[in-house]
């Protein structure tokens, strides 16, 4: 039988940094607003990386002017102009859902040490 | 209605123009071979026959070997016929393979539905049960309820919706749109689900 994956692999994006759940990373967003494109930036920590292959997904969460903000990401979606990863987190989950009930200092996730 | 027939190979993702996720159904579509033509004259109506896959020689019957015979077609492991065809289109031992289908076209697709086994009434009728368990009521969560009055009129009537087998039936999904055709491979990809589990065969009708 013929492999599917295989089927969708020039869809599959690779030049991506690695990262990981608890990572701080900014996803660079193409919007279309008339007939011109601009890139918008979405920062903020990785919580949930899920999926495999073609439908890949991810969740960035960031808390802006108080108000939890999540979004999610189709990793090898071509509005995704690119990702930065900007500081790696130490955490012990995979799925950091646990951040949606704590706001403020207890919200924060350690830094990786080197 | 022409068509061919396929094989499903399961389903993925792809990404369409404004980068929204279209998801979509990879079938192998053909290539089937035309091993009868059946004409009004001859059989009593129009149709033609089309082979699809393979099958080794020890593995054929002899009557249906002879059809193959015939012309010196190699043994495919389904035939099937498909009727209001324009059978000038059609010659003994064509190839009819993927790019039958352009990207666009809505087609028509059956194929046979997983079997699911002996099913109570709410999975395969979609009944909500009799209630709660309360007042002492403990095993009746899944139940069909009445199945009818009593005294009159004393029976059950036909087709009352009970408990059995399900799934395995014929079913025809119409307006799948080709979102895609690789005519290298053989492939297309049509967007939605179709009926079946993985490597069932199917039947692709352009409309």
């Amino acid at each position: 039988m013929l492999n599917i994956d295989e089927l969708v692999k020039d869809q599959i994006k690779t030049d991506y940094p690695r990262f990981s759940p608890g990572d701080h990373i900014k996803v660079q967003v193409r919007v279309i607003e008339g007939d011109k494109e601009r890139i918008q930036t979405f920062e903020g920590d990785v919580i949930s990386i899920r999926g495999a292959g073609a439908s890949k997904t991810f969740v960035v969460r960031k808390v802006a002017s108080g108000v939890g903000v999540e979004r999610i990401f189709p990793f090898n979606s071509p509005k995704i102009a690119g990702i930065e990863l900007v500081k790696e987190g130490d955490v012990r989950r995979a799925k950091l859902y646990y951040l949606r009930n704590l706001s403020g200092k207890a919200a924060r996730i350690k830094s990786k040490k080197p | 209605m022409s068509g061919l027939l396929g094989k499903k190979i399961g389903m993925t993702s792809i990404f369409g123009n404004d980068g929204e996720i279209i998801p979509v159904t990879v079938i192998e579509a053909g290539p089937c071979r035309v091993v009868t033509i059946k004409t009004v004259k001859k059989d009593g109506y129009d149709a033609v026959q089309l082979g699809y896959g393979s099958r080794k020689e020890k593995n054929v019957t002899k009557p249906v070997a002879g059809q193959y015979k015939k012309n010196q077609l190699p043994y495919s492991s389904v035939l099937k016929e498909f009727r209001d065809v324009e059978l000038a289109d059609y010659k003994i031992g064509d190839e009819i393979k993927a790019d039958f289908f352009k990207e666009g076209d809505l087609i028509k697709i059956k194929g046979r539905s997983k079997g699911k086994g002996f099913q109570g009434v709410m999975k395969r009728h979609g009944f909500s049960g009799v209630g709660g368990t309360t007042h002492g009521q403990s095993d009746r969560l899944r139940a069909p309820g009445s199945i009818g009055s009593s005294s009159y009129p004393s029976r059950v009537f036909k087709g009352m919706r009970m408990a059995g087998r399900m799934g395995y039936d014929n079913i025809t999904v119409a307006n799948l749109k080709v979102v895609k055709v690789d005519a290298e491979q053989n492939l297309i990809m049509v967007k939605g689900a179709i009926p079946g589990p993985k490597s069932s065969i199917v039947e692709l009708l352009k409309k």
